[in-house]
């Protein structure tokens, strides 16, 4: 066997993401899945058993449907999604020339119906939004994540890295002091996961109903007693990039199942 | 939207035991809950489940605030005709859904 | 909000009361269901009738990621036959706001006695399964069930 190419690749690889201390080595990632206990997990791996699925069906109607005052359904444009979206919820947030800065996937599908639907944008957290995002990012499951690629997207990743290290709020934790550092402990009887967001938007048990990884976000920053940004924030959107680009390589999972 | 997954076998032999699985999706408000100005949140739950077989009943289930949101249920019946399971769910505030699934039997 | 103001003040007057030590703090209504409320709803059930244990069995993780949704699957060992069969299962709570979870009514044509779904756990406590046979006996199973909730308190974002 030829060890030479995974020689080089592994050289790549860490050259690509060089480590700062108490960073995750690439090979020691875990998806959050690897936490949960069996029952949990089952519930995840069975699609007829798995609540997020039916945001991805609602999704699958709403895709057809027509709307705006163009009158375009997202299949007019995009066709069948699982050939068109397949890999594009991998490689988001991705870089908007438009507005010279990352967008996410929610935020895309509200400028698509701007833009081409000449529709109004549906709110963040809305059951219709949440469908969407859902069905879209569930054509990209079993695909490695590939966010950051794009080198028009390194200040904002850089941004993103300094929002997760910094320490705040009234508890002074930054990301990083759980996540990087003490992810495997627990923390109140919960494991302490690596947070990476393999599979938004998903199903967690504590909301019972599907939510994007921006609301995830907030509800880790006002656990640690500070002040969360507002949705669509381009700082919630940095730390979203950051937390993709750092799970790099690793498999989409949408819908997950979360506790 | 209410949604509904289920999940039949499309084809079995006349007396298998067959596994049937429905999801439906719905908020099971308990009826526990407050605002944050202390009101109570009201009570809006599915309340039953039936399932029939051609016909005739072969499940039924009462839920109660303690069954989670988006309630899902699993149970078996023998596959006995070709034909049609229908489901139904009905709950607070004359919620009311249906789906059904056909099987062949031979 | 009017309901609040007057209960407030009603507490209010009536634990300056009881520090007085003239009037007993009135007990609110439990927000848990107490083993009393929990054999009442047994009884509703049941009536007179003995419940034995044994028969079922009740799989449900010894501790729960999260007590709002935690699978649960009854199990009953039964023939299934026309003249020995399961007619329902009906599954109770102890600590919740409320006793009951679910009954589920299974009958012969179902040729296994088996029932899965998702329950809700407001605490950890005792999870009871009963079975009524054909024959109008009860059989039961408990289960003693550790709930954890969420690390970090989940506001309204």
């Amino acid at each position: 066997m030829n060890r030479c190419p995974a020689i080089a690749l592994a050289a790549l690889l860490l050259a690509a993401f060089p480590l700062l201390a108490g960073e995750i080595r690439p090979d020691q990632r875990r998806s959050g899945y690897s936490f949960m206990a069996p029952d949990t997990k089952a519930i995840q791996d069975d699609d007829t058993a798995n609540p997020g699925m039916l945001f991805v069906l609602d999704g699958q109607t709403l895709w057809t449907r027509k709307l705006g005052a163009a009158d375009k359904s997202c299949a007019d444009c995009h066709g069948d999604a699982a050939g068109s979206m397949k890999g594009v919820a991998a490689r988001y947030p991705a870089f908007d020339k438009a507005l010279g800065r990352p967008v996410d996937l929610e935020q895309r599908i509200n400028l698509c119906r701007a833009n081409h639907q000449q529709a109004s944008p549906l709110a963040y957290e809305s059951h219709e939004l949440l469908a969407l995002t859902a069905f879209i990012a569930r054509q990209s499951r079993g695909i490695a994540i590939s966010t950051g690629d794009d080198p028009q997207l390194a200040p904002f990743v850089a941004k993103g890295r300094e929002r997760f290290m910094q320490r705040q709020g009234q508890l002074n934790l930054a990301c990083a002091n759980c996540h990087d550092d003490n992810w495997d402990r627990k923390l109140a009887g919960s494991a302490i996961t690596q947070a990476h967001p393999t599979g938004y938007p998903l199903y967690r048990l504590e909301w019972q109903t599907l939510g994007s990884l921006q609301r995830r976000l907030r509800s880790c920053i006002s656990g640690i007693r500070a002040q969360p940004y507002d949705y669509g924030a381009p700082e919630l959107v940095e730390l979203e990039l950051y937390l993709m680009s750092r799970a790099h390589g690793m498999t989409m999972e949408t819908p997950a199942v979360r506790p | 939207m209410a949604s509904a997954l289920v999940n039949v076998p499309p084809k079995a032999k006349r007396g298998d035991i067959i596994e049937i699985k429905t999801l439906m999706s719905h908020i099971m408000e308990t009826g526990f809950r407050h605002t944050a100005g202390g009101d109570v949140v009201p009570r809006d739950i599915i309340t039953s489940f039936t399932c029939r077989y051609n016909g005739t009943e072969v499940f039924r289930a009462d839920f109660f605030p303690a069954i989670a949101a988006n309630p899902y249920l699993s149970f078996f019946t023998i596959a006995k005709d070709s034909g049609k399971f229908e489901f139904e769910w009905i709950g607070d505030n004359g919620f009311s859904a249906t789906a059904s699934a056909t099987i062949m039997v031979e | 909000m009017r309901t609040m103001h007057t209960r407030r003040r009603f507490l209010g007057l009536a634990g300056g009361a009881a520090v007085a030590g003239a009037v007993p703090v009135v007990t609110l209504r439990p927000s848990q269901a107490t083993p009393a409320m929990l054999n009442s709803a047994i009884r509703n059930v049941v009536g007179e009738a003995p419940v034995r244990a044994g028969k079922v069995t009740l799989d449900i993780p010894p501790l729960v990621e999260n007590g709002n949704t935690v699978p649960m699957t009854v199990r009953v060992a039964s023939p299934m036959t026309a003249t020995d069969f399961v007619k329902s299962i009906h599954v109770f709570n102890e600590k919740n706001p409320q006793p009951n979870i679910g009954n589920f009514y299974i009958g012969v044509s179902a040729g296994r006695a088996q029932v899965s779904t998702r329950i809700r756990l407001a605490d950890s406590q005792k999870v009871v399964a009963i079975a009524r046979l054909s024959d109008d006996s009860f059989w039961s199973v408990s289960a003693d069930v550790v709930v954890t909730l969420a690390a970090c308190t989940e506001e309204v974002n």
